[in-house]
């Protein structure tokens, strides 16, 4: 018999009033593999997160976490899982130790396992020498990894990650990159979502792309690349007079074009034969497939 | 799936019922490590208020009232502020304590993502704050004894009294702050409701004086009821007491559970 999957969501429906915030998502998470969840704001990533952990109640469809049914029982899968809120919800008078510690009881460590398990959670972090420092006087980006330590505290199976670097800076954002990149290499499976393109590239051994409430691409990141984007996008350059021009041509000839800020992108250059203007080749990108596929812009 | 993950799945699904000891006093131990940073605060203005009180109607009103129900009015007032330390330290404790957890500080979020429900959660900290008022609805009787009141073996029983009620208004405190939309509303509670039930509770002056309609609208009050208990607790019990002490646990278990009612409609969406 085949492990079940960390993740399986089918059909699954979220309304809020008039709003449809989540449109008959389906998902899988196999065991041992990092998944991101990759979309706008708006496109339904964080609903999607908290009906994991039965903070939402779906509307439509099933949703199974580590082989449990959620919500009905949810709590035994709650155990099994850890989980990184995008928004910081740490005691901030409490010490990092002390933080790690009320979790490691909520988490149901037993009591003589707890000290070593709150020590490995510090060293996971690197946060050993900062262990009785108050929260409110750590950095914000050992605020973070305290954040992403504290659900690790009872080794669980299933991570839960969501938008773990928002609003870090580039190097906090690349220390954080290589710690989870280290948990996933020990086997843990994860769900990341996250509306940074390169975090999804670098991180996720596929992405799920989301727009609407739904998945509308998934895949290994090279091969969404090479599926929606072509080899080689070709951007152009010029006032935007010039820019609407090579637009029209360009789509005339049958090519998807997106705007990027000061340049017109021209996808699947690889096919124009000598017919486009010039300008300065690159390699297709997720972000070219992310924009083509959401209709959003990156920030 | 393997053998071992078959067997843990199976303990867990065993032991993981409703109302775990376990996830109730995990939660607790969240709230008792905070309590260590900031106890110090708490219990200056625990002791120092009643101090401030007894003096101001011991000195101030004392000297005109005599005696009330046979006691001297200090010690009347003194044993009735219990109940007041109670209400403030268990109500008020609860509704901002839990408004600020749940809307600014987010914590209700990371809890409930552990295997922890809503009814565990709102159950740890009616009875985290029920414990705390009973040992501080204690201190106001410690200030007494300081102004005169003499020990008796009924005292050991007032922490007991303190928390049956303190839960109920800490369940109260819980309901209004998942009730309420802003921290501003606190203040329509703690006027027209709040108020009211601690000044018409037999605190500062005996109900037997009221118009008969308030005398019977105060056995609606559950700090009514305290106030009688305490203060039979300490100058001798009487039957009727089996009458108040039914009446604030059925009070305490009615708010438990309409806090809970209502933070799970506020915290599952």
């Amino acid at each position: 018999m085949p492990a079940p999957p960390a993740l399986r969501l089918r059909g699954v429906v979220k309304r809020f009033g008039e709003i449809t915030a989540v449109d008959g998502l389906d998902l899988d998470v196999q065991e041992g593999t990092c998944v991101g969840l990759l979309g706008p704001n708006g496109a339904g990533k964080s609903t999607t997160m908290k009906m994991l952990t039965a903070q939402a109640m779906a509307d439509a469809g099933e949703i199974q976490v580590l082989g449990f049914e959620v919500p009905r029982d949810s709590k035994q899968a709650r155990a099994l899982c850890g989980v990184t809120p995008q928004l910081d919800n740490l005691d901030v008078e409490l010490t990092a130790r002390q933080n790690l510690a009320v979790f490691a009881r909520l988490y149901r460590v037993p009591r003589h396992e707890r000290h070593a398990a709150v020590d490995r959670a510090l060293q996971i972090a690197n946060l050993t020498d900062r262990a009785d420092t108050p929260v409110d006087k750590l950095s914000g980006g050992m605020r973070r990894r305290l954040l992403i330590a504290r659900a690790l505290v009872h080794r669980p199976r299933l991570l839960l990650l969501d938008e773990p670097t928002v609003g870090l800076d580039p190097q906090v954002r690349q220390e954080l990159w290589a710690l989870i990149d280290a948990l996933r290499t020990e086997g843990t499976s994860i769900l990341m979502s996250t509306h940074y393109i390169e975090e999804a590239e670098r991180l996720a051994d596929t992405v799920s792309i989301m727009a609407s409430g739904r998945v509308v691409a998934r895949g290994r990141p090279a091969d969404l690349v090479l599926e929606h984007a072509g080899r080689e996008t070709l951007e152009v350059y010029g006032p935007p007079a010039r820019l609407a021009e090579v637009r029209e041509s360009a789509e005339a000839a049958g090519h998807r074009v997106r705007q990027t800020g000061t340049a017109v992108a021209i996808l699947r250059a690889e096919n124009a034969n000598g017919t486009l203007p010039d300008g300065i080749a690159r390699a297709a990108t997720l972000e070219d497939v992310f924009v083509l596929l959401t209709g959003e812009e990156v920030e | 799936m393997s053998a071992v993950a078959a067997e843990t799945r199976g303990r867990l699904r065993r032991r993981l019922r409703r109302l775990e000891p376990a996830a109730i006093t995990g939660v607790m131990s969240r709230d008792v490590t905070n309590f260590l940073t900031y106890w110090k605060a708490t219990t200056f203005s625990s002791v120092l208020d009643p101090t401030i009180y007894l003096l101001a109607f011991g000195l101030g009103l004392g000297t005109i009232i005599a005696a009330v129900e046979g006691m001297e009015y200090v010690q009347y007032v003194g044993t009735g502020m219990v109940a007041t330390a109670i209400l403030f330290s268990s109500a008020f404790g609860a509704m901002y304590g839990v408004f600020v957890k749940h809307r600014f500080q987010r914590t209700y979020d990371a809890i409930l993502a552990a295997p922890v429900s809503v009814e565990e959660l709102v159950t740890a900290e009616v009875a985290w704050l029920g414990l705390r008022a009973g040992v501080y609805g204690a201190t106001p009787l410690l200030v007494t004894m300081i102004f005169g009141l003499d020990p008796a073996p009924g005292m050991l029983l007032v922490p007991l009294i303190g928390a049956v009620t303190g839960f109920g208004f800490a369940g109260f405190g819980v309901f209004a702050a998942a009730a309420v939309s802003k921290i501003d509303h606190f203040n329509y509670i703690q006027s027209a409701l709040l108020t009211p039930l601690f000044l018409v509770s037999g605190t500062f002056f005996p109900i037997d004086q009221l118009p008969q309609g308030a005398q019977i609208a105060s056995n609606f009050n559950p700090l009514y009821h305290c106030v009688e208990l305490v203060r039979h607790a300490v100058f001798g019990f009487e039957s009727v007491d089996l009458f108040h002490i039914g009446v604030l646990i059925g009070f305490a278990f009615a708010m438990w559970r309409l806090a809970i009612w209502r933070m799970e409609k506020r915290l599952i969406e």
